[in-house]
């Protein structure tokens, strides 16, 4: 089922959560909400979910398919919430829990004992937990609770499934492992989904399309790779992965930016502007070679991990972090203490007004 | 988690007119049950003049019950005090096996029905009790007399100071006192600069409790000190007042406990809440996001 | 290895406080407490029995307890609206209504006795609508039953706030998700969650309420047989000089105190164990 959000705004008090917000989610993807604390990505999801009404406008509206939901309470909605904290009903048993919405349908929609005991049956054989019927939530682990939270929400067949940073507070092994069946489900389920976080690399590996977040606006949506490759903002770039910034000017088309130009790009006239390049975008030499490049001295070098770590100070006293692949590290023989040049293959720059 | 009723949460917020239902009836309940009460203290006390009640007042009988009254207080609370704050100490600041139990023989009083809590007493130091007949050798009179009044009122405001400081000190925990040990301090000086300071509040709201039951103790001191009228505490001078059928004497006395009541009420918000503040303002800058 | 009685702590005066706390306790309170029993213990068996099943005696239990009972079962549903409301809704004079639930634990009793009698007769300011309907709300059960309401009230709303307080706002925002009806919600969801606090205070209040005299004794009556609480049976019994059959009573009273209590222990370290855990 296919979400759109129009024109909504939300504010608690002074605080402004929803800055005049509009989204489409496709049916059956995974999009998730990308943001650091206070962006508005949990708001939102809650305004979708029905669980916060959003401010009066006469242009605001929330269709699922089509159709108008903005009236319609949270449970009359048919989407599954996981709450971050799994919000599990404590007296109750794993079994009771997951059968919890099943157990409350009026009268005439209400399935018979046997069949809401095959459905809730089958949801613990989805996630896993098929002897754990009698237990009870405080006798499980984190991630187990999360599966549970999942299941119940499973339980009435919604038709869009709604996570609010539902990995948020277990361990990164066990975080890894969830990702990876949530991701597994969604591809056998094709249910659309909703997922909250703060945590780029989750959001990154396992959305169709991500939307980018901050201080109650919508920065950029696209694909992973959109998002990262081809960032819309300052923000979206310096959020997603890390990024070398340096300081500048725009002169006659070209960036001159501390001595580093970036190949296109067309500009107005002079104006102050930012450059961002990340580490793997940028490449050292012993020597200059035509290029625009700066002089720096190597900090230190870190030659454990996939990709080699290179930390450098210029004479300014700026940090540049470079990323280099190890047979290069080993071409180049660096050590600390040796001053060398670091030139940029691809950068980005973005002036208050214009972007290249 | 605490729960966050803001008005925008949808699904917990209740329908209007439930709303205003409920609070009709909570309102309407407590007015009848527990303001009208109040009000027909001070109605029926002034329904004869205020001439009539401050005269009330001067009687030599009202004076007598008075100051029995202010003597058995001045000297239970002060030593449940001190009680509780030693008690307080050694189960808050120690580990040891058999404080439940402690914790719960401390209690005791608060189970235990004020006639029982009378009853105890004449058992022991009445004229057929275990040590009647020895006092009544020295011509002591426990029963019937002063002192067993200030004992019945010791024994029903007994926990009041403990029951009060010894969650409060186990909250606060111990980190503080051993720093000044660590430091060089003694344990009085530990007690007096550190522990002291820090418990104040719960202290005063303590000795308020303890101080509304002992002056206002009806059941208990009324087994022990008989129906003789030699010792009369406020309390049992109202009865007696009104079993003579002097109704606006009565409650002219009542009105003096009322006021009694009304002011520890109002002592004990206000110290509810200072406590409550301090209690944060120690635990905040440790507790977890 | 035998475990230490204490733990080492770097704190002094653990010999001297408990050393003085032991003492001063079993003085006042264990001393006393335990000749109660001795002496009841000391009574022959025919004598206790029949010292406890006197017909007097007995409608005083059947009054006590049927009285107490009923008592905490209204305050339990009116406790639960007053402490709903004070937690949950917003409305002028919430703080002052709060402050005053403690009423009947700062008022002394013999005031909230004689004050209860002057509303509730039948020249009373309540008592006069009544009478009339012929309803008797003073010197007869329905006015035990009024009093120890009073004296119970705050019993049931105090130990119900805190439990209020805790409830998870997310909780019941995913019943609602699930599709509960806000009655749903309550009677499946909040309902057993804050049972335990319920069930407390309503032992609490029962158990004040059994042993409960200033209060009561204006407003009943007194008649034998009919309006006679326990608790004034037993100072009538002492006025006789029938130490025996005060004994005797009491200690039937004391044990079911003791009942009532050994049950709160229970209930709350039940309750808590799902607690600890933390969910």
């Amino acid at each position: 089922m296919s979400i759109q959000v129009d024109h909504v705004s939300k504010s608690f008090g002074r605080h402004q959560a929803l800055d005049d917000v509009s989204l489409t989610v496709e049916d059956g993807e995974l999009m998730a909400l990308l943001g650091p604390s206070g962006s508005g990505k949990t708001t939102l999801l809650r305004i979708i979910a029905g669980l916060d009404i959003p401010d009066a406008d006469e242009r605001a509206a929330i269709l699922f398919h089509g159709q108008d939901v903005a009236r319609r309470q949270a449970g009359e909605r048919q989407v599954g919430f996981v709450f971050q904290h799994y919000a599990l009903f404590k007296h109750l048993s794993v079994f009771e829990n997951i059968a919890f919405g099943l157990r409350v349908r009026p009268r005439s929609t209400r399935p018979t004992n046997q069949q809401i005991e095959d459905k809730v049956h089958e949801l613990m054989k989805l996630i896993q937990l098929e002897s754990f019927g009698r237990r009870y939530p405080w006798q499980l682990s984190g991630g187990q609770r999360q599966r549970v939270a999942l299941a119940r929400a499973l339980a009435i067949e919604p038709k869009v499934l709604l996570l609010d940073e539902p990995f948020g507070a277990l361990d990164a092994k066990v975080r890894q492992g969830l990702r990876n069946w949530l991701r597994r489900l969604h591809d056998e389920l094709h249910m659309t989904t909703i997922l909250v976080t703060h945590d780029q690399e989750e959001a990154l590996e396992v959305a169709d399309r991500v939307v980018v977040m901050n201080q109650a606006r919508i920065e950029q949506v696209g694909t992973p790779a959109d998002v990262f490759h081809r960032p819309a903002s300052e923000f979206v770039m310096d959020f997603l992965g890390q990024v070398n910034v340096f300081h500048g000017r725009i002169e006659g088309g070209q960036a001159v930016l501390s001595g580093l130009v970036p190949a296109g790009g067309v500009a107005k006239s002079k104006q102050p502007g930012h450059l961002y390049v990340r580490p793997h975008e940028l490449e050292i030499e012993r020597y200059l070679n035509g290029t625009p490049a700066i002089p720096a001295c190597v900090a230190r070098v870190n030659p454990a991990g996939a990709v080699a770590k290179i930390a450098l100070t210029t004479r300014e006293g700026g940090d540049i972090q470079v990323d280099l692949p190890l047979e290069r590290l080993e071409q180049l023989a660096l050590q600390p203490g040796e001053t060398v040049f670091v030139s940029a293959k691809k950068a980005r720059v973005f002036t208050p007004d214009y972007v290249i | 988690m605490a729960a966050q009723h803001s008005k925008s949460r949808r699904a917990t917020n209740d329908p209007l007119w439930l709303r205003v239902l409920l609070i009709c009836v909570a309102v309407g309940f407590v007015s009848v049950l527990l303001v009208l009460p109040l009000a027909v203290v001070f109605a029926e006390a002034l329904r004869s003049g205020v001439g009539t009640y401050f005269a009330a007042l001067k009687k030599p009988a009202a004076w007598q019950a008075i100051k029995l009254t202010l003597l058995a207080a001045g000297i239970s609370v002060p030593l449940n005090l001190v009680f509780g704050v030693v008690a307080s100490w050694a189960i808050a600041k120690f580990e040891f096996r058999g404080k439940s139990v402690l914790i719960s023989l401390i209690d005791l009083p608060f189970a235990v029905s004020p006639v029982i809590s009378g009853l105890i007493y004449v058992l022991l130091f009445g004229l057929q009790g275990l040590l009647g007949k020895t006092l009544a050798a020295w011509n002591v009179e426990i029963i019937f007399a002063v002192p067993g009044v200030v004992l019945a009122t010791l024994f029903v405001t007994f926990p009041f100071v403990a029951r009060e400081l010894i969650p409060l000190m186990q909250e606060q925990g111990d980190e503080e006192e051993q720093a000044a040990i660590a430091l060089g301090a003694s344990g009085w000086q530990t007690f007096r600069r550190i522990t002291l300071p820090n418990i104040k509040w719960g202290l005063l709201y303590g000795v308020i409790l303890c101080n509304a039951r002992a002056m206002g103790e009806f059941g208990a001191v009324s087994v022990v000190a008989g129906h003789r009228g030699r010792t009369n505490t406020i309390p049992l001078y109202v009865e007696a007042l009104y079993n003579e059928y002097n109704a606006p004497a009565a409650f002219t006395m009542a009105s003096l406990l009322a006021l009694l009541g009304l002011v520890t009420l109002a002592a004990k918000t206000f110290l509810e809440w200072k406590v409550h503040n301090q209690l944060r303002a120690t635990l905040e800058p440790t507790s977890a996001e | 290895m035998k475990l230490a009685f204490k733990q080492h702590s770097v704190l002094p005066g653990f010999g001297l406080t408990l050393g003085c706390t032991v003492l001063y306790l079993s003085l006042v309170v264990l001393v006393p407490l335990s000749l109660l029993f001795f002496r009841s213990a000391s009574l022959p068996a025919a004598q206790f029995w029949h010292a406890v099943s006197e017909p007097r005696v007995v409608a005083s239990y059947k009054l006590t307890f049927g009285a107490s009972l009923v008592a905490a079962l209204v305050n339990v549903v009116f406790g639960f609206i007053v402490a709903w409301s004070l937690v949950r809704y917003r409305f002028p004079g919430r703080k002052l209504l709060d402050a005053l639930i403690d009423l009947p634990f700062a008022l002394p009793t013999a005031v909230s006795g004689i004050a209860l009698t002057a509303i509730f007769a039948k020249t009373g300011w309540l008592g006069q609508f009544f009478y009339p309907l012929g309803i008797q709300t003073a010197f007869s059960p329905l006015g035990v039953t009024i009093a120890l309401t009073f004296i119970g009230l705050p019993f049931v709303v105090r130990t119900l706030q805190p439990a209020l307080e805790e409830l998870d706002a997310e909780v019941e925002e995913a019943a609602a998700s699930l599709g509960a009806s806000r009655w749903q919600t309550f009677y499946r969801v909040i309902v057993p969650t804050v049972l335990p606090a319920l069930l407390t205070g309503f032992a609490l209040a029962f158990a004040r309420a059994l042993g409960e005299y200033g209060s009561v004794v204006f407003i009943s009556g007194n008649k034998a047989l009919q309006t006679e609480i326990t608790s004034l049976l037993i100072i009538t019994k002492l006025e006789q000089y029938d130490y025996a059959g005060a004994t005797a009573i009491a200690s039937v009273m004391l044990v079911a105190s003791f009942a009532i209590l050994l049950g709160i222990n229970t209930l709350q370290w039940w309750a808590g164990r799902g607690r600890l855990k933390g969910v």
